[in-house]
Formats: structure tokens, C-alpha cells, sequence
């Protein structure tokens, strides 16, 4: 294992490189990538395949009065015209969402409920065709009135979904804390600091759009090809929504351009193509246009008030938190049966709060339905950014450091395990520690002392921290689970007699390097070569069932699963060894990755000779090297991080740039130092464009104003800044390989950074906060607004 | 139907077919070439993930282009770029350092990374940021982008240096 | 998304190209680089049909300086203007603008004569084109005609070329050694239409005093717009801060932007003040002029 070839990242780490893990061993997966030979969905082809277009609601708001279809069939290549009516002959009108407490409609039936929402499928002989006919689909539309924020919803003057047994607006409450105590405390603190932040609504546009091919074969089986994060339990969706069973279901997520949570709902245009094929009996392909891509789902839309209480000291005394959801038509936000607000509850952060209470409504509004987790683990983004924004507010507020208001009140490492007022117990953590790291490294003291002069100079520059921690790995199947299934994860590793192997999970990489961190973490506990691993995921025919990749659940969970599978298949090792050996198998210790005959230097045999031996000379043992494991969490892992942004700001235009960013992560043990720093910089680019750039906007008349990739704004490569990372190292001490995540940390933590600092640019003029997204115009207004003021008095 | 026939060489193979006028270059490459390597991802020429050289170094969106527009041209692919099994020091460099995580931006970015290097040699980080900002990439923040260009740059101007990096 | 079908006609010359569009009046556009046109197909916003491809006409793929003008071709590329040494040498706002239009493989076939034809609100080269006081050549029924790029854009997406028309170049008038240009753009990425420009393009007497002064806005009401107060307002004075202050001023005077999602009307317009203020002081600094 000696010469296996390394990238070299930038990043540097506390933690000691082990054999296998903690390399930055290039990825495996990369040659097929860099050749141009990566299997997208839109790279198969079935023979005869249909080609399956959507005609879309201009409306936010309307009944349907009718649908004619006659013109459209018409065009040359017309196949079929499909609308709510005939799908609901078949029952598959509707489908559950995934924490099951409401249902999405598949196609508009009888009314529309936001702009751009499926219509009817029309299905073609060529692309080409298919788009002629969406056009020629007459739809007779009466609009409605239009709910566009959830402050108008609330009233309940316009019922937006009568289908349902409640009749309102209002979807759920959801509560967490001691309402009572933090009251109390709030009435009694020296100051208490209010502010109303809203994370706006944003959404994951991986490059590569969704899309599917369905097929049933000649068995009369469903042959499933789809941009699946979490395949498993889009065939467990698929035998409920369709009653197939799940045998007769096959799907296969192959290579992914991208996810980000935008692949883990099932989308309408799924069940319009397997509807199609069924129908049809034929092949039915459907790939998202941009558009359709960026109106079928959301993420955050969340508007919230906070309150926290403060001795004049800056002690923190109490935090109250009460938000506002904005859900769109359907509650089909993505997150666990039991916790609708996902894991809000983290939004008491990295600190010692004495009490905590946090409430949410949510409500139906005419836009796209969603809330699924964009790099996040189901609404930590909204909690974090929420929290370390109003830390800052508080340290304004008292005239303190940011830096020290928030070093008074971390939980310090000897509170772990920490039970927070908001009911979750952080496993490990040291905040300080990684805070100092950041400090030290942006050289923070002479970043003030350079501030400090340019503001005499009236020039605005400013530092923004976050020191954020994460709750990732759902987790604990007692708490967690989607449309009922416990949310675990399944690992599968056979050891060839070669002594390479296969490993399966139920987890689906979408460009996160899984087919070589797997490797590692298996190399890593039986001394084999991660080279030799060959990593499938992805095909619910062969892969063991897991609940997929999303919310930074894929090392915390299956990374587990594949460290406790290959230590099963050490224990079989090790009675095979003994048999070889010809000693007993407590005679035998596993060290310096082989194993040794205790008192009985030079007499050893390693795992690669157990695995020939395996299949040549296995004695009384069961042949064979194999080992099948499901692990259920005890707990969540908390990763954390201090990131540290400078800024400067043009007074004139109001032009932001963000000259130095820092990224000290905290993620525990690390398998793969580059593939860890690459997550780092694309979180941090993508934090980047939800601070300044990203957001679905709606128009006051309901109309969806970022459609495509000229009004929805991906950063390109000179808008990004340069990053900077470190990382240190606080093992989780129930992962059985210590480590956290770190694929959603810098999209958690960095947002507050980019905000902190444009606000302390800003902050010589009184500014306190601007929601997000900071456009030019944004701080242009904030600093007119200011200077005018000024003027005035 | 408005067909034409279109005939190009992709990657030295002359391409034949009748299609649609309609129909884009991308879906040219894909289809009638069967290179799939060249991707769409928008509909707005906007993302980059098409892009290909045309009559040499010359990069161009091969979705916001007529597969007719081509005809009679030369188009290069993320294909051509290894030959005989060794890898181009542009992807060579896109491995070592980890410039690619999803790989659907990928060939369009290393595709305007060789065009780039061709009109400048040796980019600064600035110039390797502008002359890539036409490709989008959601996964990597650039960062690593950037120091893949500048390896390849230096291996690509010193060929003892990729012979070397054979041995 | 996919245009709908359309009639591809392919001209090899000049002669030929404008036979096909007598021959298919209103019902044909002309296809140059297709940067602005084929993703407005792809949504269907524009729908022609039949499209006169002209890419494959040698004799339109030109950028030359004669008789006193730098003459682009209507095939010739954004990208040959950005790369080509001897504007790099002598024309500043070129350059200037040539490194911002859309982005860097748009602009390998995004062509100068296309986007002004196109007089998109918010196009770059119309300002450019105003701020240096080009011409567009036309030919029409009757032969070939110039008009002034004043005359020339009409209104948005509309320019004095009629049905049946096509522009063939666009001439410059080649800046002197006392000529410097600047070109202000905000835009919120790369690739983005203007949020606001400005184009600016001044030349000096040898006394100190200013020549000639191009001052033009994008983005900033239905077409490009010349800020022809703050030309006069300068021509024939030395450069101070006041006067380039007053100058600038103007801009928001003649600006009537539309509130869209890159800001409101109120920050447009005071972007066409601040822009229009830093592209006549780059253009002195690049002259060794100290307002």
C-alpha cells in the first residue's frame, strides 16, 4: 500500500494518517469522468424508448376547466396525451410525500396550485416532437387568487387545498423546549436582543438536471433508471404509489451530475413515465429541462424571530425562536415522519444556553412544492445561519468581540456528552480549540488593526465569523425514518480469494468520492488495498438496502455500517487464520494490520493470506469471506467549524468582495484529507450563493422569477473566492471509525460568515442586518438609507 | 420536417446524418456520434457543460449551435483528449488535484482549460478564473479547478516534464 | 427545450445571403454567431422561419483598419476583437468591453454586427458603438448605405435595418494617440446581461483640453443611450473633478431603467452616474490626464 498515488490537498489536519484512512488517495472513480465515459441518465438509451414532455401551469392559482389534447396529437410522432384523469383510472393521481403527512398531486387534478406545475405528459417518437405537442395542449385555465407568502396563507381568506380534512392553511406546529422557563429568563435578562431573519427561498440545481428511463421488460418488470439519491426508498415509494411489488422493481441510479438534495424527492415526472411505459409498453424517456428542474422543488423559505437574553456581561441566558414555514402547495418538504421541522432544534448552536424554546408553523402557499435538505441535514442550514447571525447582533448589541462573546459562552469539551436545552445530545466538541485554530491562522488581530485604519479612512471592511456545529447522521431509527422505514444503512463486503473485494451500500454517490472512501475505510480495517475494491451502489437489484445519500447521512451511517462489516469479516478471518496457524483463535491478536500469534514473534499471516485460504483451506470453516451489515446509529454525530470571512464592501455600488475566506472544519476522524477539502470549497461556493446570489423569488402576482440558469445565479469560477481550509480533529466517540461529516458543513456554516462581515462593514453606519441574498443593491440601499439619516440629523 | 444533412469530422471521424435543422450540435455529438461525453445543462447557454473545440482551439456551446451550423467543420470532444490509453495533461492534472467531483462540468472545463492554455500559456490564477467563467461547475468551488489548469499549464510547457512524470 | 423547426438556408456570399432575404421578407432571420437568437429558439421566444445562416460567407469575417475606421465584419467574432494585439495596443474601450461581453466561450461566437443588430436594452456593443461614434453599413434594395449608429438603433430589439435588410460591418473611427476609453459594466455573475454600463471614450487636444468626448449607457431605458449633455458639458474644457462630477450627474438625468431582479430603477440609475464618473476618470488615467 506504500505507492498509492495521492492528490495533494491544502488542507492540513491534526489527525496522524493511518494505513489506508486519512490518505489523499486519488479517487478511483475519476478515469471514467476525465474521458468523457461517466454513465449520466441522459447518456441510456432503450430501444424504442418514448421521449415524454410536461406542459406546465402559467398560473400560480387556477381551476381547471379543461384539458384538449386533439392538436397536440396531431403532430407527426404523437403517442399519447396523459392527464390527471387518466392517471387516477390507474390510482396513481396522487403520491404520499416522504414523511407521509401529506399527498402531491401527479398532474393538476382540477385545479393548479403553483406556476409551473404539471399538467399533463405528453409522450412522442422524437424529443423534438414532444415539445411541439406540449405546446398545442389546450388548457382552459380559471385563475384564482394568489396566496404568495405564508403571512398571507395564515389568514385563511383563500383555502389553497380544500382536498384535504383540515380546512386551512395551516399545516402543523412544532415545538421543541421549555416555553415557560425561557420566558421567565428573557423577562429577567439584563438585555434581550430581537431580530427578524429570513433564510429565503433557494434551490440545489446540481449541472445535470433530474430525468428517468422506465421500462417493463418482457417479465412484465420494471426496469427503473433514475437521478436517485436514495434508490432504496424510491422502490419502496414505487411499490406504494404504483402497488408493484417491490421485486418486480428495479431501480438504478447510475452516475450523478450533481444532487445536492435535489435528488432525493419523487418527482411527478417519474410517475408520468412509468404511468407512460405501463400504458404504452414501451420504453418512456424523460429528462428535465432547466426550468422544470428549478419549479419542482425548494429548499429553506423559512421566516424567523429570535429572541436571546444576555447578562450585561455577555453571559447568554435564554434563546426563543419562532418561524415561520413557507411549504408551497404540498408539504412535500423531505424530512424524517417525526421531525417536520427537521433538526431545527440545533439552532441553540455551539453554545450553553440555560433554556430554549423553539416553535414553528408551517403553511401551504401557491408556490413549488418541496423543502428538500440542499446540502443540508434537514433545516440545520436555517438553524445555524439563524443563530450565529444573531450572535453577532448580540455582540454588537453589547460592544463586544464577536470572537468573545462567543468564546464566554461555548460548550466547553468537558460537557460532552452535552444535552441541549432543544433535546439533542452532542457527542463531542471542542469549539474553543477550533476557534483559536481560525483566529491564529486569518491572523485576526492584525485583521482588526487594518480594519481599524481603513475605517478611519472611511473605507468599509469587515470580518464575519461563524463558529457553527451541525447535527448530521438520521440516525437512530427510533427517531428517525422516512414513509416508515427506519432510517439505517446496509453494507455488503465479499473478499475475493485474491484478497481484493466488492463492496455494495445503500448509500448513492453523486460526486462525493465514495467509490474510494469506501475502499478506504475497508482497507483501513483489514489491511487490504483500497485499490482492489471494486464500490457498487446505486442498483436496487444487487446493492443492500439503505435510506441513501442526503443530509450528511452517508459516512456517519453507512460509513459505520462498512466499518463494522469488515470487523465481521475480521472475525471470520480470524478463524480461518487460527486454522492456518493451526493455533487457537484467542492465541491470535490483530495488530499493525494482520494476525499474530501473541508470544510468538514472526508468526503471522495476513489478511490477504486468510482470504486465499479462505476458498483454498478453510478447515471447519464455513467457506468463503463475506459479510452483510445493517447499523442503526446510536446517536447523531455533531461536526463543527469556525469560518472566518473578510470583506470589502464599495460604498458607491454597493459591490461586495469577499477578499479572504476561511475554513476550519471540524468533521472527526477524515478518510480522505482531498476529497474532504474538495467538499469543503464546494459547499463553501455554494454557501457563497445563497449569501449573495441564489434565491427563487416570486413575483406579489405568484409568478416564479428564477426559472433558469440567467435569473437562478451559479457562481462562476471568477465570483468564487479563492478558499482557504484547515481542519482539526474531535473524534465522534460512537462512530466506530470517529468520524462526523463534512459535506454539508461549509453550506451550514459559511452563509453567517459572508452575512457577519457585510455587516460589520457596514456596521460604522448603523447597519444591524439584511436578509440574504446580499445583493448590490441590498447594501447600496442600507448605505444610502444610513448615510441619509445621517444627513438628516 | 425541415431535415439537412449534416457531415462532420468529431475527433478525426467524419459524421454523417440527416437530421432536423433544429437539432443542436450537442445532441449531434451525442446521438449521431454517440460521444456522450459532451453534456446539456441548461437550456440558456449558461452552464458550459456542452462545450467543445471547434476547427481546432476555438471553444464553442454545442448547445446553443445547429448540429448544421457544423457541417463541413471539425469538432473536438473530451474523447480525443487521451490517446492510447494515456491521459492528456489537462486530465492528468484534473486527477491529481481533484478538479472534478461529480465530472459533468469536467469535459466542457477541460475543453476551455486547452483552449485557454492555448491563447495564454501561462494564466495567472486571475486569468485562469476569467477564462474559465464561461463553464459552470456546482461541486468543486473552483479552487481546485484552478490549480489543475496551472498544473497542466507548466507540464503542458515543458513536455520532459509529462515524459518524466511516464518513467 | 427545443426551437421549433425552422427552414436552414445556407449562403455563401454576400449576393446570396440577400437574395434569401428579399426572397423570405419578415419570415427570415439572419444567423450569424446565434448567441442571443438560438437559446430565445430554444425557448421558443423567437420562432423564425427560415434562418439565413451567413457563417459560412469568407469575405464577412474581417476586423481591418482603413480609410481612417476599424471596419468589423458581420461574421467576425467578439473573440477576435478581444485577442487581437492591435486593438489590445490602441483601442482601450475594445478591449475594456470585449472581456466582458457574456462570457468567455459565448464570445468565441457572439459576432460585434450580430449583438448590435439585436439592440438588446441591455447589449454592450451599442453603448461601445455610440461612445465611439461608429457607423453601420446596411445594404438594402438599393445598394449599400451607411447610418450613423444614432440613426441606427431605433428601438429595442429594433434597428434601421428593414425586412429584407441585412447590416454587413460596422466602422470605427480609429482612436488617435490622445484617444483612451473605459468600460464600466456591473452585472451580477459573468454571463449576465448588464446591470448597468457605461462606455466612455475621450480625446484630447494638445492643450490639455478635451477633444472629443463618447459618453453612452446600457441597461438603462429601451436602447443605449448617448449622455450627450455630459459630452458637451465637456468637450473644450480641461478636466477637473467638479466638471467630471457634473458630467457623470447627467447620466441619471436621461436614464429610465426597468426595475428587475438585477435592482430597482432608483440604483440603476445612480449606476449609470457612478459608472459613467469612473470611466471618464479611467480614460484619463490612461491619457496621464489628473482631473
Amino acid at each position: 500500500m506504500t505507492d498509492i498515488a495521492q492528490g495533494s490537498p491544502e488542507i492540513v489536519t491534526e489527525q496522524p494518517a493511518k494505513f489506508a484512512m486519512g490518505k489523499s488517495m486519488k479517487r478511483k472513480e475519476d478515469p471514467r469522468f476525465l474521458q468523457g465515459k461517466g454513465n449520466y441518465i441522459d447518456d441510456i438509451n432503450l430501444k424504442g424508448q418514448l421521449y415524454m414532455a410536461l406542459v406546465h401551469s402559467p398560473y400560480p392559482h387556477a381551476n381547471i376547466r379543461g384539458i384538449d389534447s386533439s392538436e397536440a396529437m396531431k403532430i407527426p410522432g404523437a403517442v399519447a396525451v396523459v392527464t390527471s384523469k387518466e392517471l387516477n383510472a390507474y390510482n396513481v393521481g396522487w403520491l404520499p410525500t416522504f414523511h407521509g403527512l401529506d399527498k402531491q398531486m401527479v398532474l393538476a387534478d382540477g385545479k393548479v396550485l403553483y406556476q409551473y406545475q404539471e399538467v399533463a405528459a405528453v409522450y412522442a417518437e422524437t424529443r423534438e416532437a414532444a415539445y411541439d405537442m406540449i405546446e398545442l395542449v389546450e388548457v382552459d385555465y380559471e385563475p384564482l387568487e394568489v396566496v404568495n407568502n405564508p403571512f398571507k396563507a395564515m389568514k385563511d381568506d383563500v383555502l389553497l387545498r380544500p382536498d384535504r380534512e383540515a380546512k386551512t392553511n395551516h399545516i402543523y406546529n412544532w415545538n421543541v423546549g421549555d416555553q415557560g422557563a425561557t420566558d421567565a429568563a428573557l423577562a429577567t435578562s439584563d438585555h434581550v436582543v430581537k431580530q427578524h431573519v429570513v433564510f429565503p427561498r433557494v434551490h440545489a440545481a446540481p449541472l445535470e438536471p433530474c430525468g428517468c428511463i422506465a421500462e417493463f421488460d418482457v417479465m412484465g418488470r420494471l426496469q427503473f433508471y433514475v437521478t436517485s439519491q436514495a434508490p432504496h426508498v424510491y422502490r419502496t415509494a414505487l411499490f406504494l404509489v404504483l402497488g408493484i411489488p417491490e421485486d418486480k422493481i428495479r431501480v438504478i441510479s447510475p452516475d450523478l451530475g450533481g444532487g445536492f438534495g435535489n435528488k432525493v424527492p419523487v418527482y411527478p415526472g417519474y410517475v408520468c413515465a412509468i404511468a407512460g411505459a405501463l400504458v404504452l409498453q414501451r420504453p418512456v424517456k424523460w429528462i428535465e429541462t432547466r426550468t422544470e428542474n428549478l419549479t419542482s422543488s425548494f429548499a429553506r423559505d423559512y421566516h424567523m424571530d429570535i429572541e436571546i437574553g444576555a447578562t450585561k456581561e455577555g453571559k447568554l441566558t435564554a434563546l426563543k425562536v419562532n418561524t415561520v414555514a413557507d411549504h408551497g402547495a404540498f408539504d412535500a418538504a423531505a424530512d424524517p415522519s417525526k421531525y417536520p421541522a427537521g433538526m431545527f432544534g440545533i439552532v441553540s448552536g455551539s453554545y450553553d444556553f440555560p433554556v430554549a424554546y423553539a416553535n414553528l408553523d408551517a403553511y401551504f402557499t401557491n408556490k413549488q412544492p418541496g423543502g428538500v435538505a440542499y446540502r443540508c441535514s434537514f433545516r440545520v442550514t436555517e438553524a445555524s445561519y439563524l443563530i450565529e447571525r444573531a450572535m453577532d447582533i448580540v455582540a454588537d448589541e453589547l460592544k463586544m468581540d464577536p470572537t468573545e462573546l462567543r468564546r464566554k459562552n461555548f460548550i466547553q469539551k468537558e460537557q460532552f456528552p452535552y444535552k441541549s436545552p432543544l433535546n439533542f445530545t452532542y457527542d463531542s466538541g471542542d469549539y474553543e480549540h477550533t476557534m483559536d485554530v481560525a483566529l491564529e491562522k486569518i491572523g485576526y488581530k492584525q485583521l482588526l488593526e487594518e480594519q481599524a485604519e481603513k475605517r478611519a479612512r472611511g473605507e468599509l471592511m469587515g470580518i464575519g465569523i461563524s463558529t457553527f456545529t451541525e447535527v448530521t447522521g438520521a440516525g437512530p431509527s427510533k427517531h428517525f425514518d422516512i414513509l416508515g422505514i427506519k432510517m439505517f444503512d446496509g453494507a455488503e463486503i465479499r473478499i475475493h480469494p485474491s484478497g481484493s473485494g466488492i463492496i455494495r451500500t445503500g448509500t448513492k454517490s453523486q460526486g462525493q468520492g465514495h467509490e474510494t472512501t469506501w475502499a478506504q475505510i475497508v482497507a483501513e480495517e483489514l489491511g487490504l488495498d483500497p485499490q482492489n475494491f471494486l464500490v457498487e451502489e446505486g442498483d436496487t437489484d444487487t446493492a443492500p438496502y439503505g435510506l441513501g445519500t442526503y443530509a450528511s447521512r452517508s459516512t456517519p451511517v453507512a460509513g459505520g455500517a462498512l466499518a463494522l462489516a469488515a470487523r465481521k469479516i475480521r472475525e471470520k478471518a480470524r478463524k480461518i487464520a487460527a486454522h492456518v496457524l493451526e493455533v487457537s483463535e484467542h492465541d491470535l491478536e490483530w495488530k499493525d494490520y494482520a494476525f499474530h500469534v501473541m508470544g510468538a514473534p514472526g508468526k503471522t499471516i495476513t489478511m490477504k493470506e486468510v482470504a486465499f485460504a479462505a476458498y483454498t483451506n478453510p478447515g471447519d470453516n464455513e467457506p468463503g469471506l463475506e459479510a452483510t451489515l445493517y447499523y442503526d446509529p446510536p446517536n447523531m454525530v455533531f461536526p463543527h467549524g469556525t469560518y472566518v470571512a473578510v470583506v470589502d464592501v464599495d460604498r458607491d455600488t454597493g459591490e461586495t468582495k469577499v477578499r479572504r475566506f476561511l475554513a476550519v472544519d471540524d468533521a472527526g476522524t477524515i478518510i480522505n484529507p482531498m476529497i474532504v477539502e474538495g467538499q469543503i470549497h464546494g459547499g463553501l461556493t455554494e454557501g457563497f450563493a445563497i449569501a449573495f446570489m441564489q434565491e427563487i423569488a416570486y413575483d406579489e402576482a405568484g409568478n416564479n422569477l428564477a426559472t433558469n440558469f440567467t435569473d437562478y445565479l451559479i457562481p462562476t469560477s471568477l465570483e468564487s473566492p479563492h478558499w482557504e481550509t484547515a481542519a482539526t480533529c474531535t473524534p465522534s466517540p460512537h462512530h466506530p471509525i470517529g468520524a462526523k461529516s463534512v459535506g454539508e458543513s461549509p453550506n451550514v456554516g459559511s452563509p453567517a460568515a459572508f452575512v457577519n462581515a457585510v455587516i460589520d462593514a457596514l456596521s460604522p453606519l448603523g447597519v444591524r442586518h439584511i436578509d440574504m441574498p446580499l445583493t448590490r443593491e441590498k447594501v447600496w440601499a442600507a448605505i444610502r438609507t444610513a448615510e441619509n439619516a445621517v444627513a438628516a440629523d | 420536417m425541415n431535415e439537412v444533412n449534416v457531415s462532420m469530422k468529431i475527433n478525426g471521424k467524419t459524421v454523417t446524418g440527416s437530421v432536423e435543422s433544429r437539432v443542436l450540435l450537442a445532441h449531434f455529438i451525442r446521438e449521431q456520434g454517440g460521444l456522450t461525453g459532451t453534456h446539456v445543462g441548461c437550456d440558456s447557454s449558461s452552464c458550459g457543460v456542452c462545450t467543445v473545440l471547434l476547427d481546432g482551439y476555438t471553444p464553442v456551446k454545442s448547445c446553443t449551435m445547429y448540429a448544421v451550423m457544423a457541417d463541413g467543420h471539425e469538432i473536438t470532444t473530451v474523447e480525443s483528449l487521451a490517446v492510447g490509453g494515456k491521459l492528456h495533461p489537462m486530465q492528468q492534472a484534473f486527477w491529481d488535484q481533484h478538479g472534478l467531483q461529480c465530472g459533468y462540468c469536467t469535459p466542457g472545463m477541460m475543453l476551455s482549460s486547452i483552449a485557454l492554455l492555448k491563447q495564454n500559456p501561462n494564466p495567472t490564477e486571475h486569468e485562469i478564473r476569467e477564462g474559465l467563467s464561461g463553464n459552470l461547475c456546482r461541486c468543486t468551488g473552483y479552487n481546485n479547478i484552478v490549480k489543475a489548469v496551472q498544473q497542466a499549464a507548466q507540464v503542458m510547457n515543458q513536455p520532459e516534464l509529462a515524459a518524466a512524470a511516464d518513467d | 427545450m427545443f426551437p421549433a423547426s425552422f427552414e436552414y438556408v445556407r449562403a455563401h456570399s454576400s449576393d446570396e445571403a440577400f437574395a434569401h432575404l428579399q426572397q423570405h421578407g419578415s419570415d427570415a432571420r439572419v444567423l450569424a454567431g446565434g448567441q442571443s437568437l438560438i437559446p430565445a429558439m430554444r425557448y421558443r421566444l423567437a420562432r423564425p422561419a427560415v434562418l439565413v445562416d451567413i457563417n459560412p460567407i469568407k469575405e464577412f469575417s474581417y476586423l481591418r483598419e482603413e480609410n481612417g475606421f476599424l471596419v468589423i465584419g458581420a461574421t467576425t467574432r467578439d473573440a477576435q476583437l478581444e485577442f487581437a494585439p492591435f486593438i489590445k495596443d490602441r483601442y482601450s474601450l475594445i478591449t475594456a468591453v470585449s472581456a466582458v461581453v457574456a462570457d468567455p466561450i459565448v464570445r468565441h461566437m457572439g459576432t460585434v454586427v450580430g449583438s448590435i443588430c439585436h439592440n438588446d436594452p441591455a447589449g454592450d456593443w451599442t453603448a461601445t458603438a455610440l461612445a465611439m461614434r461608429a457607423v453601420m453599413v446596411v445594404r438594402g434594395p438599393n445598394g449599400t448605405r451607411q447610418v450613423p449608429i444614432d440613426q441606427f438603433l431605433v428601438d429595442s430589439y429594433t434597428t434601421a435595418v428593414n425586412e429584407g435588410e441585412m447590416a454587413l460591418e460596422v466602422r470605427i473611427p480609429i482612436p488617435d494617440a490622445h484617444t483612451q476609453g473605459s468600460y464600466q459594466k456591473i452585472e451580477r455573475k459573468v454571463g449576465d446581461y448588464a446591470t448597468c454600463a457605461a462606455a466612455v471614450q475621450l480625446a484630447m487636444n494638445a492643450d490639455g483640453t478635451i477633444r472629443q468626448a463618447g459618453i453612452a449607457i446600457t441597461a438603462s431605458g429601451p436602447i443605449a443611450m448617448r449622455v450627450a449633455a455630459a459630452e458637451s458639458m465637456l468637450v473644450g474644457q480641461r478636466p477637473t473633478l467638479e466638471l467630471l462630477k457634473a458630467a457623470a450627474a447627467e447620466a441619471p438625468k436621461i436614464a429610465s431603467p426597468n426595475a428587475d431582479q438585477r435592482g430597482s430603477s432608483e440604483y440603476k440609475k445612480d449606476m449609470t452616474r457612478v459608472l459613467v464618473g469612473r470611466g471618464l476618470k479611467q480614460a484619463l488615467e490612461r491619457l496621464g490626464v489628473t482631473a
